[in-house]
């Protein structure tokens, strides 16, 4: 396949910027190469694997969604699916009802989820480690029948869902609609793999990962635990509900089936599988929860589902720190 | 107003069912203090086993007994090799292993089963209504069942002393070792037995929402609701916490929001207990001085 | 006449860190033996260690038959009942329950017989019988933990602590039922005590630990007498 021979150097770009001591110039080597390569696929891949690209990374920001509250702050969520529906049934009830344009829409999506993130923080706090799962796998299950019903069918299109359609590329540009869902998906994802890279490596991130590791502790040092928890659960549901939104473009079609709570747990099993607590991790997870049950599906319908326990399992046992933390080992082997 | 008693009636027959799950979970729980998210698949897996057995023209009860006692050999078998390794991991670690457990059941079943819905025997027969239309034979059948069963489990834990052993082990590892209690196999066996409940559990439930791969994902979430209203570590708080919603789901189905939002009322009252009272309802208070 | 229980070179430690840096010392058949010093001196790790549950080396013979390397429930088959720190007893349960579970690996007829010798010895178990344990004084949960030890019908019996938070009547109390034990039951007893004068009183043999070492050993009954070692190493 030829998409994941460009990405490696992808993923380089939040990765270079973070190593402090670069030279200025090495950095803006990695910077122009990073581009590069992340512009490559746009020329040299035919639409449909385009397409499944765009889904990767689209995917790859949901993970990073999940991976701020679970990976970084420790509150498992296995309802992140929650977040990107909301974020893709956004999108889509204005962009099919009202005629917004994605652009409009998409910082809509953003602050409902973060809502939607901050006001489900707030019981959350009060529900330790298996509550928290608990709840969520629950609301993780009982999404699709919530966005089926008919109180509020008028705007979600109920069963049949909502259509809509992917925006061209602004004239002048020379490219297909897909190909600027792609370039779009990238630049939307690239800022918020900059952010979140960011934010953890900041003096936010370092607390959030001290109330993770020692609670007590870190509330001794004058952190507030409940503000961080809530504040962290409302970033991490704005990006997965990013991209939701994405998604739903891409797609150009938004139903609740699509909403089950299989997307919950194939975040989750992308965020264990690329790295709990990586940024860089995500996108291998993305990459992983898109193609891994393209290629299993071949086998069997229910192959997926079978692989993916198995490879869930496995990385738990193996590779606790996912592929990320596989990578990072043989780095620091070669390096020696 | 017989509307009404038949809802209740009906309530209490699909809250055996939650009751028997439920307990299946706070087993494990109050063992381990984790949360077997895999409960549900491990219990529909077993009910395809009866039917596979039945279709090959075993006798119910005879197909009945003989999936209980697989089935507590496959919770021994998955302790023993999932969940020993991790047993000291981090809680992340634990439900990673849990939806893993989930994903391999719940697709491996519907892998070898097939995904088409099918018709699973009950055994109380009859179709016609009895106490003029309160109650359904199967209703009344399989609740006498899972009342059993419950009671059962409780005069073994009650008054065995295998029994006591594994509650020992459950509350306290550390001493129950220093006793001679071999804690690794009382947990082993306590999956098993959360294993046999839970396929009792599907054998009873299937004739009534028909046996597909997924037939237990909103039972699971009942059972969630029941054990936590019950506390989570209260095996009988969890019983009736599962009777509680059984009746609950049924009333809230025929009066208040329709059968379209069963799995929303589930989250809700879960939500509902975890916000007003985590400890759950019956949550047991445990004296302890210096 | 071989030891019940003879040590020597037990070294002890949780993860890397040594806590026992080479003890010798031995309990005799039916003799009490008094493992007294400070705190974090390595008594309770002494005693852990007996028992499997912390990582050793040395030897550790019991009866003649090396027990290193043993699980702890096998540990505990073989006649070796263990009060720990914190005592041990299922808060959760009953009376009744703890009597049943401290007989847990027994099969014999005398099971109950046992449940009546241990309500003699001690009468304020008999009047909680159906009560959770966790409702218990901690007088009458120590107690409780004794019993439970006992109804093992062990050969040696591991006391940490026995008087640890419990007011001075209780100790007299709990020391005086010690004493009947030692008399009517035959046990090998281990104790580990920082009170130093009550444990005197019950041992044949002592051990002196300080950070994990034997500083000195004797004649429980001439290290009473003599002023010197008392004012240096006990303190009182």
């Amino acid at each position: 396949m030829s998409a994941s021979k460009g990405l490696p150097a992808d993923i380089a770009i939040p990765e270079s910027t973070a190593r402090v001591g670069t030279p200025a110039w090495q950095r803006a080597v990695w910077v122009v190469l990073g581009i590069a390569v992340a512009a490559a696929p746009i020329f040299v891949l035919e639409s449909f694997h385009l397409f499944q690209l765009t889904m990767a990374v689209i995917m790859a920001l949901a993970v990073l969604g999940l991976n701020i509250v679970t990976g970084y702050n420790g509150q498992i969520s296995l309802g992140h699916g929650a977040f990107f529906a909301v974020g893709a049934y956004c999108t889509a009830i204005f962009m099919s009802h009202y005629d917004w344009s994605f652009w409009a829409t998409l910082p809509i999506s953003a602050a409902v989820c973060a809502a939607l993130g901050f006001a489900i923080g707030f019981p959350a706090l009060r529900l330790a480690g298996h509550y928290l799962a608990l709840t969520t796998f629950s609301l993780a299950v009982a999404v699709p029948q919530i966005l089926k019903h008919k109180s509020i069918e008028d705007w979600t299109g109920g069963v049949q869902g909502l259509f809509l359609v992917k925006p061209d590329a602004p004239a002048g540009l020379p490219l297909s609609a897909d190909q600027w869902m792609y370039v779009v998906t990238v630049i939307v994802a690239g800022a918020c793999f900059l952010l979140v890279s960011n934010l953890i490596r900041s003096r936010i991130g370092r607390a959030l990962m001290a109330t993770r590791d020692h609670p007590t502790a870190a509330e001794a040092m004058g952190m507030d635990i409940g503000s961080l928890k809530t504040r962290a659960f409302a970033v991490s549901a704005m990006i997965t509900g990013i991209a939701g939104s994405l998604s739903a473009v891409a797609i150009e079609f938004v139903a609740p089936d699509s909403f089950s709570f299989g997307v919950s747990i194939s975040l989750f099993v992308g965020m264990v599988v690329g790295g709990v607590a990586s940024v860089l991790g995500s996108l291998f997870g993305g990459l992983f929860v898109l193609f891994v049950p393209n290629i299993a599906e071949a086998i069997s319908k229910a192959a997926p589902g079978v692989i993916y326990g198995v490879i869930l399992i496995a990385f738990l046992f193996l590779l606790p720190d996912g592929f990320a933390g596989l990578l990072r080992r043989v780095a620091a082997r070669l390096r020696r | 107003m017989d509307g009404l008693a038949h809802q209740i009636v009906a309530g209490i027959a699909t809250g055996g069912i939650y009751a028997s799950v439920a307990l299946a979970i706070v087993m494990i729980y109050q063992a381990t203090h984790h949360v077997n998210f895999a409960q549900g698949e491990m219990a529909t897996l077993s009910t395809f086993i009866a039917w596979s057995m039945v279709q090959a023209g075993m006798p119910y009860w005879v197909a009945f007994f003989a999936t209980i006692a697989v089935s507590f050999a496959i919770g021994v078998v998955v302790e023993r090799i999932l969940i020993r390794p991790v047993a000291n991991a981090p809680v992340l670690t634990m439900v990673g292993v849990f939806i893993g457990l989930l994903l391999i059941i719940g697709n491996a079943t519907g892998w070898i089963f097939g995904y088409t819905t099918k018709v699973f025997p009950s055994p109380f027969a009859s179709e016609k209504p009895l106490f003029g239309g309160l109650v359904s034979a199967h209703e009344l059948g399989s609740t006498a069942v899972t009342l059993t069963v419950l009671t059962l489990v409780w005069a073994f834990f009650r008054f065995t002393k295998l029994g006591l052993a594994m509650r020992a082990a459950a509350y306290n590892p550390r001493s129950a070792r220093l006793v001679g209690i071999r804690v690794g196999w009382m947990l082993a066996l306590g999956w098993g037995l959360a294993a046999a409940i839970g396929a009792v559990a599907g054998m009873m439930v299937a004739p009534v929402v028909f046996l597909d791969p997924t037939m237990m994902l909103g039972i699971l979430l009942y059972a969630f609701a029941g054990a936590l209203m019950g506390g989570i570590d209260n095996p009988a708080g969890a019983v009736l916490g599962g009777f509680t919603v059984g009746v609950l789901e049924n009333l809230a189905g025929a009066y208040v929001v329709g059968t379209e939002l069963k799995l929303t009322v589930a989250l809700a009252i879960i939500i509902g207990v975890l916000l007003v009272r985590p400890s759950g309802l019956f949550g047991r208070v445990v004296f302890s001085r210096v | 006449m071989p030891g019940l229980l003879e040590v020597s070179g037990l070294k002890a430690g949780y993860g890397p860190t040594h806590v026992l840096h080479g003890l010798d010392f031995r309990v005799d058949e039916g003799g009490v033996t008094a493992l007294l010093g400070a705190n974090g001196a390595g008594k309770t790790t002494t005693l852990r260690a007996i028992c499997g549950m912390v990582r050793t080396e040395g030897e550790i013979a019991f009866r003649g038959e090396a027990l290193n390397g043993r699980a702890t429930e096998d540990i505990v088959r073989r006649g070796i009942a263990h009060v720990p720190d914190g005592r041990g007893t299922f808060m959760e349960l009953t009376v009744e329950e703890n009597f049943r579970l401290g007989a847990y690996v027994r099969n014999d007829r005398e099971v109950l017989s046992d449940f009546d010798r241990m309500c003699e010895w001690f009468p304020r178990l008999r009047q909680r019988w159906r009560q959770q344990a966790g409702t218990l004084s901690g007088g009458e949960q120590q107690m409780l933990a004794i019993a439970r030890a006992l109804l093992l019908r062990p050969k040696l019996l591991l006391l940490d602590e026995p008087s640890f938070g419990l007011a001075p009547l209780i100790v007299q109390e709990i020391f005086g039922i010690m004493r009947r034990v030692r008399a009517e039951s035959g046990v090998g007893i281990l104790l580990v005590e920082q009170n130093a004068n009550l444990a005197l009183e019950l041992a044949d043999l002592a051990y002196l630990l300080e950070t994990g070492t034997i500083v000195m050993s004797g004649i429980a009954a001439e290290i009473r007498q003599d002023e010197a070692i008392r004012r240096s190493y006990l303190g009182y």
